[in-house]
């Protein structure tokens, strides 16, 4: 009766493959792009034989706001908000990459104090955003209470990038050259307490619902991403290191402090499954957070002392027409890439950013078969997927 | 009842086996025992919509609903009038007789339970001798209720929902009928105040400390009722981050609050039962049922509600057990939900009761072994209650205590 779907082109659009699905006898479901959980609006087109499905197609586009084609419209400095945009969830590290390719083309030396001034309002933006990650995943298991307990301690660090910056959601911190604000005073203090607080409740978390039996038969061997797998599907940040590929940019192409900061690359080992499964994926995060505290704690111990936020930026960034700038950094969500090309004026002739959660979505067809709708799911939030930083 | 009704007819003078108008006065008392128990019902579910919110919000480290009344208290009766004011939404392409008959259904097999659940020594609607076999059966209209609301919807996701609750309500019923059958042969009577009679006020008299296998059948029941009222872990029909929100997805206004206040009102079924048939009911410690029987005048009536409040408090230790396990656990898969069902609980039930059977006849021959047996149960779960406490203390101990919420530091 039900014959293979036809894999569908990229000029096929949705119509096609649901008519295509039709013909087939089995159910199509459109989940989203207003459903509860592709966290924000993604659709998929879900093809199941009851609660199996046989595949789920994920459609993108519902977000797109053309970022990059702003970027060519705005000057170098006008377009830092706009990249607040680009992954709301961790949009100091798109000020980051910004930042870091403009400065590779104009030139510009950051100073010392602003380099770890980012990387501590970068490492606390990384607790946050995995907090999220975390939280919403096992929300989407059904557990509801890990969620407020994650955005209760998310509460704090947005207090204290508030206290930064001024913002608690789209920061705008960076600058070309440097940072907008120097860390206020007894900052270091107030992130220490934080962070000693946080460290326990991290050991908390992980009694609530990391090694939680129901959780873990709910991850474990779900969805495993093989090492290769993860490599041909150009997965970064905690899904390809759930997977076992040692991959971290801030280790093997260090940029910023990282270099003289000592942390470890939490791997998937399989513990409880197979290696790579979504189970990994959440513990990777569980234990980046822990490594992003060791981190915090060097930078607050090693900042230098004179309070030194801006280097020497014109003030007008003019670059000559036709240079590439190419900047990698490690966003929550993985290697976050912004190639720019110079224009003529003071604006950039061409704008690329390359996302983690736009690479993610294209494993989720292949993982999908042969999974439940309930696992569906769960494999959408392991993959900790952004909807704005999927279509920019 | 029937009896109370018999001697207030006998008061007046008349005979209710030959008075011509004895059947109006048994079907006024009809209606108004009727009256009561649906209010009861649906007043406890409001309230314990209250409650679950209060305790959810105290869990997750939120405030909960606090402006309605002291603590918030008088919100389930806002939350009610807002429904009842709301539109009564029928999506176009839905069934709309079905549509609009489901919540009914459901409301039906809910409220009719209550007529055989015991409240005290003597409050009981009707303590018929099919009393648990009838609570069973009207249980499954409940069932009836959600395929129709599923199916009628017109809708994938409530379909899907339709199906898992179907699928799960079904299985579940066997480990918790033969769970039931436990307590029901260990008893002799299939009457639920036969059934708490049978026990005794103390601990170790309950039927749950009885023997390895009812003990193990208290926790199976817990478990099937916990998925018969599609609680968390079970709460597939309805799963939010998966079907929206299961059977109920296309209602609206107090069609949809029905399936909550049923949901809600299950709590109370669920766990008035576990008290009824393995925890002793309302049973005063010390106080056997006859010479219970025997008090009177004010000492009787005090005896009454006193075994009114240790009832009610048992059961409401459950609720708050069945809430605090919804906030607490993710939920389990539907190819889960079924292995648990069909491959641990069921076997396991049924060897319960082949196992009860054999040990009914063992106590007969040799008593002691019944006495050594309760007393070994008993102190197991004493035992496993103060591991529990010691455990939690710990867990306190490690994380410390909760950080600042009111300086703002």
């Amino acid at each position: 009766m039900s014959k293979p779907l036809e894999i569908p082109t990229m000029d096929m659009t949705s119509k096609e493959v649901m008519r295509r699905i039709e013909y087939t006898g089995d159910m199509l479901l459109n989940m989203g792009p207003q459903h509860p959980s592709t966290h924000g609006v993604i659709n998929f087109l879900v093809q199941t034989d009851g609660e199996v499905m046989k595949r789920a197609i994920p459609e993108v586009g519902y977000l797109h706001r053309s970022l990059e084609k702003i970027g060519e419209r705005c000057t170098y400095n006008g377009y830092m908000p706009y990249t607040d945009r680009v992954d709301y969830i961790a949009a100091m590290f798109a000020n980051q990459g910004w930042a870091m390719a403009v400065e590779k083309i104009a030139g510009i030396q950051v100073p010392k104090y602003a380099e770890y001034c980012r990387v501590i309002a970068c490492e606390l933006n990384r607790i946050s955003s995995h907090l999220i990650s975390v939280g919403t995943m096992a929300m989407d298991v059904g557990a509801v209470t890990p969620f407020p307990y994650a955005l209760r301690e998310r509460e704090f660090i947005n207090d204290l990038l508030e206290e930064l910056c001024g913002a608690r959601l789209t920061y705008n911190y960076l600058r070309i050259g440097g940072v907008a604000f120097d860390l206020p005073s007894g900052y270091q203090e107030k992130v220490t307490t934080f962070l000693d607080h946080f460290e326990k409740i991290l050991d908390e978390f992980n009694r609530l619902i990391t090694y939680n039996e129901i959780f873990i038969r709910r991850l474990a061997h779900l969805a495993p991403i093989p090492q290769q797998m993860a490599i041909d599907y150009c997965l970064v940040g905690p899904n390809l290191r759930a997977s076992g590929v040692n991959f971290d940019v801030r280790k093997q192409l260090p940029y910023s402090v990282y270099p003289g900061l000592q942390f470890d690359i939490p791997l998937g080992k399989g513990e409880q499954g197979t290696q790579g499964d979504a189970w990994d994926r959440f513990w990777c995060r569980v234990e980046e957070m822990r490594q992003s505290c060791r981190i915090l704690r060097q930078c607050l111990a090693q900042i230098p002392k004179e309070h030194d936020i801006m280097g020497k930026v014109p003030r007008k960034i003019k670059v000559p027409e036709g240079t590439e700038g190419y900047s990698r950094i490690e966003s929550a969500r993985g290697d976050m890439q912004y190639y720019v090309v110079a224009g003529a004026g003071e604006n950039a002739h061409r704008v690329k950013i390359r996302t983690g959660s736009f690479t993610a979505m294209g494993i989720i067809d292949a993982l999908s078969r042969g999974l439940m709708i309930a696992d569906l799911v769960a494999l959408i939030a392991s993959l900790d997927v952004v909807a704005p930083e999927i279509d920019r | 009842m029937q009896n109370w009704i018999d001697s207030l007819i006998r008061g007046w003078g008349q005979d209710p086996a030959t008075w011509p108008w004895a059947q109006f006065v048994y079907l006024a008392f009809m209606g108004l025992f009727a009256f009561i128990v649906i209010n009861f019902a649906a007043i406890t579910a409001g309230i314990f919509s209250w409650a679950e919110r209060r305790v959810a919000a105290r869990m997750q480290s939120r405030v909960g609903p606090n402006r309605v009344g002291p603590f918030g208290f008088l919100q389930w009766i806002a939350d009610a009038v807002k429904l009842l004011l709301k539109e009564d939404l029928v999506p176009t392409e839905a069934d709309s007789v079905l549509f609009r008959a489901a919540p009914y259904f459901m409301m039906v097999g809910f409220a009719c339970v209550f007529v055989c659940l015991p409240f005290s020594h003597t409050l009981i609607v009707a303590d018929m001798n099919i009393g648990i076999f009838y609570i069973l059966a009207v249980t499954a209209l409940i069932v009836v209720g959600i395929i129709m609301s599923g199916w009628s919807s017109n809708s994938k996701w409530s379909l899907f929902g339709a199906i898992r609750s179907a699928a799960q309500i079904i299985s579940y019923e066997i480990p918790a009928g033969m769970a039931l059958m436990i307590p029901v042969m260990l008893a002799g009577t299939l009457s639920t105040q036969g059934i708490i009679r049978a026990q005794g006020g103390f601990p170790w008299q309950w039927f749950i400390f009885d023997n390895p296998a009812a003990f193990a059948a208290f926790f199976i029941y817990f478990i099937s009722a916990l998925a018969e009222g599609n609680r968390t872990p079970f709460d597939l029909p309805e799963a939010e981050s998966e079907l929206v929100s299961g059977y109920n997805t296309e209602y609206s206004g107090m069609r949809f609050s029905y399936f909550f206040l049923v949901e809600w009102g299950n709590m109370w079924i669920m766990s008035a039962l576990a008290t009824t048939m393995f925890l002793g009911g309302w049973q005063l410690p010390g106080l056997t049922p006859e010479k219970f029987d025997a008090l009177t005048g004010g000492i009787a009536v005090v005896a009454e509600l006193a075994s009114l409040a240790l009832f009610a408090g048992k059961t409401l230790f459950f609720v708050f057990v069945v809430m605090w396990l919804r906030w607490t656990l993710p939920r389990i898969r539907v190819d889960q939900m079924m292995n648990m069902c069909w491959k641990y609980l069921v076997p396991m039930s049924f060897a319960g009761v082949i196992f009860v059977a054999g040990w009914m006849l063992a106590v007969h021959a040799v008593p002691v072994l019944g006495v050594a047996m309760r007393a070994a149960l008993f102190l197991a779960g004493a035992g496993a209650v103060i591991a529990f406490a010691l455990r939690t203390m710990k867990n306190l101990r490690d994380t410390g205590d909760k950080f600042d919420f009111t300086s703002n530091w």
